[in-house]
């Protein structure tokens, strides 16, 4: 059993970073189609900067900015030039799986071969004390180093959007602009940087993907699960610890997965790798409606 | 204004152009408002004075001109430095976020309240103030769940808290019922002995007259004339607007009703309680009462926009109580919506757009099965002229124009289909008394085609000025239908308080 929760918490990790990402675009007022995109250049920003630099630190800072440099195109797109946020998003999801792709077999000297690359994986930081408490000790205290960051994140997030002039800001964008305006925000520039901050810690997510749980990077290897951070999001109602408890049942829906595979239950393991879509599918039509968007999400900014 | 001139103003604005693409929405415009004193701003709908507000604000950056408050120049700012210098703007529509606590929106960009939110306090504050001022607000509701008069409070609250000494309200009391209207003039009173300086913005002359120390008049982006209230009379103030003598409300022409057009047997629906009523051609039902009782339910409900429950719509002897709306359309009904934002137009769609909704199927908007765009502008710039829409041209976007001039899109559509039934739900809110009397003229010319005409509103006045037969709605149902001639103030006045009282 606590196998199987650590497997969940280890699958939610990247999930998590990702939506808290997300929370920060949505509330914003900008929808967060691109998190697959931003994911997916982290986690090879992060391969190249630890390979290159030596370091998963170098790894991870560039994560951050290779996941802004996606947040960045979609920001100039979709908030300066108002352009629409879903197709922008998109885009930028397609043209992140393009440039990684190429980049890889650039970095690898041309030739139109991926480079190799092997990374030892970041392990577990045991938290002395804590880490030997028994069960909770092994799940939440013996951890590596970007699965503390996406805990403290949703600590951090929710007191920034709850109890900051900046946090309210940006909700206050997200709900209506032109107020915000009038009470003395500047909505354009607080969109641009919370859509480029969404790519930054985004990219976080994708570097748990290369650095902690895989080791190396592969094409398209975040596989969809930024359109599950997005779903996280959106069922925890965009709030930090309401997207973790989301992507804490998608990841325990996969690790349960897993598990069959292993027991050899005769499903077709095609079928089985659908569960956790088809989880978020269900309880996005029970929950959606219900579910009450920032009013002024997706729609631009007058000038 | 004789001891006006000793003390410097509060605020001086002078020569403030504005243009927007070809039309000059303020063109050297020259403004002082005094500390302690409630400065009236009229014009008609498009004469300036948003866009003159919206400058001083910091919303617009002015072509020409130049600003200076408290003796300090206000230059290529932001609200957020309006603010800061002092001034506080209360829009007409309100610039709340509805999602968020009393509170909240207080914080919202203000630099006391901490980079770190110092909620508890300034709830604390947000109480004592609210106190002080008879505001009656908690701090920790929501505003979705507050009516529109104590939203308008939050703004209030908003000023005083950062301390303005300069507030601009821009047609506060369109949206307000006559109770709340006299706590705001109160509350404007109590602002005005504190010192403050306030610039009023309205189309309401009792309003100016009561509380107004002075007036300054605007017509077509200039200054048409100044005057104290003081020896004022409405007439004079009307004239100063339009430029030209109004003439009285219009007296309704007796004529025999025709046959009947429009007949409700005991409709009810959610907030209806069995409406009956007979509407003649030829003939205007004036329905009054207080906002909330009915009314939007009423329209819509006859409208085909909500499912009635029980009784019966007929028109023209065709039942229609299950109808659709674009049935009700065809039928001859036309429907004038209070909710010009989202009802009764599509602001992302042009002029031109928005005039033909209703009749895109049919010539001049269509050829066969194709629309047509040449016939679209021209019918756009026939009833433009005719109604005095003051945009740049027929494509450009509704949302881009005035209050007023949104409305007279929704009066031109609907008075040029002419309908066999037109049901008016505040039709002339938010247009100036030049265009009011237009649209009233209208309505009569469309009674007198042989028409029938229900006329729902929150003023009285215009109700007793233009219905044939007045009635009073009150929780839900008629109280009582009376003819104008035989209208007594104080029974209508009853029959509004309700049913309850």
């Amino acid at each position: 059993m606590t196998e199987f929760l650590a497997a969940a918490i280890r699958i939610a990790t990247p999930l998590l970073l990702a939506a808290l990402g997300g929370i920060l675009s949505e509330r914003a007022g900008v929808f967060a189609v691109g998190l697959e995109g931003m994911m997916l250049a982290g986690a090879f920003a992060a391969t190249i900067g630890a390979w290159a630099g030596g370091s998963a630190a170098a790894g991870i800072g560039l994560a951050l900015a290779g996941g802004a440099v996606i947040g960045l195109a979609v920001a100039v797109v979709a908030v300066r030039w108002r352009a629409d946020n879903m197709v922008t998003g998109l885009a930028a999801n397609i043209l992140a799986l393009g440039l990684t792709s190429y980049l890889l077999r650039v970095a690898a000297g041309g030739g139109g071969r991926p480079a190799s690359i092997h990374l030892p994986l970041l392990g577990p930081w045991p938290i002395p004390v804590l880490a030997d408490l028994p069960v909770v000790g092994k799940l939440l205290f013996a951890q590596p180093p970007l699965t503390y960051l996406a805990l403290l994140g949703c600590v951090a997030f929710t007191l920034f959007l709850g109890r900051t002039q900046a946090g309210l800001a940006l909700c206050a964008t997200g709900e209506n602009p032109e107020a915000a305006f009038a009470a003395g925000a500047d909505p354009l520039r607080v969109r641009m940087l919370a859509v480029i901050a969404c790519g930054a810690v985004a990219g976080l997510g994708g570097a748990v993907l290369s650095l902690q749980q895989v080791g190396t990077f592969t094409d398209g290897m975040t596989g969809g699960r930024g359109y599950l951070a997005l779903a996280s999001l959106i069922v925890g109602r965009w709030t930090p610890f309401g997207a973790a408890a989301a992507c804490l049942v998608f990841g325990a829906a996969e690790a349960f997965e897993l598990r069959l595979q292993t027991f050899g239950v005769p499903v077709s393991s095609y079928i089985v790798q659908m569960a956790p879509y088809l989880i978020a599918l269900a309880v996005l039509a029970v929950l959606g409606r219900s579910a009450r968007l920032p009013a002024a999400i997706g729609r631009p900014l007058e000038q | 204004m004789p001891d006006a001139t000793v003390a410097s103003p509060l605020l001086e604005m002078r020569g403030i152009v504005r243009s927007f693409g070809a039309v000059r929405a303020n063109d050297g415009i020259d403004l002082d408002v005094q500390a302690g004193r409630i400065l009236g701003l009229l014009g008609e709908n498009g004469s300036g004075k948003s866009t003159l507000m919206k400058v001083l604000f910091g919303m617009l950056p002015p072509d020409a001109g130049s600003i200076v408050f408290r003796g300090r120049p206000l230059a290529g700012h932001r609200p957020a430095a309006a603010m800061a210098a002092g001034i506080a703007m209360i829009h007409q529509h309100f610039m709340l976020i509805d999602a968020m606590t009393v509170v909240d929106n207080v914080m919202l960009g203000w630099p006391e309240a901490g980079r770190v939110l110092r909620r508890a306090a300034m709830a604390a504050r947000v109480r004592e103030a609210s106190r002080r001022f008879g505001l009656d607000l908690d701090p920790d509701a929501p505003v979705a769940s507050l009516p529109l008069g104590r939203r308008q409070r939050v703004e209030i609250l908003k000023a005083i808290l950062r301390d303005a000494q300069l507030l601009i309200l821009d047609e506060p009391t369109s949206n307000l019922a006559p109770s709340e209207v006299a706590g705001l003039l109160a509350i404007l009173r109590r602002l005005r002995a504190e010192g403050r300086g306030i610039v009023f913005i309205t189309h309401k002359m009792p309003e100016v007259l009561e509380v107004c120390d002075e007036v300054v008049v605007l017509r077509a982006g200039r200054v048409a004339g100044r005057t104290p209230v003081a020896g004022a009379s409405p007439q004079q103030l009307a004239e100063m607007m339009v430029g030209r003598s109004v003439a009285a409300a219009p007296a309704p022409a007796a004529q025999a009703p025709g046959a009947v057009r429009l007949s409700v047997q005991g409709l009810t629906a959610p907030g209806l309680s069995g409406v009956t009523f007979a509407l003649c051609g030829g003939e205007i039902l004036g329905v009054a009462g207080v906002d909330g009782n009915g009314q939007i339910e009423l329209a819509e409900t006859l409208a085909g926009l909500r499912r009635a429950r029980g009784g019966r719509i007929t028109l023209d002897g065709r039942d229609i109580t299950h109808a659709s709306a674009a049935a009700r359309v065809a039928a001859g009904l036309a429907y004038m919506p209070a909710d010009r934002a989202h009802t009764a137009l599509v602001r992302s769609m042009s002029v031109a757009e928005n005039l033909m909704l209703r009749d895109s199927a049919r010539p001049p908007y269509a050829r066969g099965a194709l629309l047509s765009p040449a016939g679209r502008r021209g019918r756009a710039r026939t009833l433009m002229g005719e109604y005095d829409i003051r945009a740049a041209g027929p494509d450009t976007p509704a949302g881009r124009l005035s209050g007023g001039n949104q409305q007279k899109i929704v009066v031109a559509r609907e008075l040029d289909r002419r309908p066999a039934v037109l049901v008016a739900h505040q039709a002339t809110w938010g247009l100036d008394p030049g265009a009011t009397r237009f649209v009233l003229d209208r309505m009569l010319a469309l009674r007198d085609g042989g028409a029938a005409v229900l006329y729902i509103s929150s003023e009285l006045e215009e109700v007793l000025a233009i219905g044939d037969r007045i009635a009073v709605l009150a929780d839900g149902g008629f109280a009582g239908v009376v003819a104008r001639a035989a209208a007594d103030l104080p029974q209508i006045g009853l029959w509004m308080a309700g049913r309850a009282a």
